[in-house]
């Protein structure tokens, strides 16, 4: 059975343009916004309450994980382990440029809940690639 | 400023916005967001436990 959204049978102010295709130019905003700063491209396509849980949950991983002073990860070609931290950790966006600019995470290895705290920022950028992943998918319409 | 969480409390804060991110990326509706995220977080929380008990058990 056809959805009924998708017939032009369906009056205009019923059915949901929510979830209509965006411009292209949108599209990329959304996907980059949504990387750069957690939350942002979600709620630029007015997704307010999904934007601030996903700005919630990002912010509060990446910072939790340096008060338990996990470390950040820098650009690397050494150990493989290393190599995807960094990317993990670029995944937070902006988040993780001003945390190497100051000089955050240095990390401690005298601390075992400093190791969970770098776990933290890691997971921390790749929950925001999920999210800036989701946003994308709002923007082309796949997702409402 | 350092945080002093238990191992416990960890794993609860990182099952809590896991769970946010989960629920709302891989769901449509805000009720299938609510009950997968809840979903997400009692396994978390129940990997956890049961993980604790499986140590426990090595231990003894």
């Amino acid at each position: 059975m056809a959805n009924p959204q998708d017939t032009a049978a369906v009056p205009r102010n019923l059915r949901n343009d929510a979830a209509a295709p965006q411009t292209n130019s949108m599209v990329a905003a959304a996907t980059i916004a949504a990387w750069l700063l957690p939350g942002l491209g979600h709620l630029i396509q007015r997704r307010y309450v999904r934007g601030l849980l996903i700005l919630l949950a990002v912010f509060i991983m990446f910072f939790v994980g340096l008060g338990m002073q996990g470390k950040v990860y820098s650009f690397n070609t050494g150990d493989l382990l290393d190599i995807l931290g960094f990317i993990g950790d670029l995944g937070a966006g902006l988040l993780y440029f001003v945390a190497r600019i100051m000089n955050w995470g240095i990390g401690n290895i005298h601390r075992a809940v400093a190791d969970y705290g770098t776990k933290y920022i890691v997971v921390a950028g790749l929950l925001n690639i999920i999210a800036a992943v989701d946003a994308y998918h709002i923007a082309i319409g796949k997702k409402q | 400023m350092t945080f002093e969480l238990s191992h416990f409390n960890a794993a609860l804060l990182f099952a809590l916005c896991a769970s946010t991110v989960f629920g709302i990326t891989q769901r449509n509706t805000p009720r299938d967001m609510f009950r997968y995220g809840a979903y997400c977080f009692s396994l978390f929380v129940g990997g956890v436990i049961l993980a604790a008990w499986v140590m426990w058990a090595i231990k003894h």
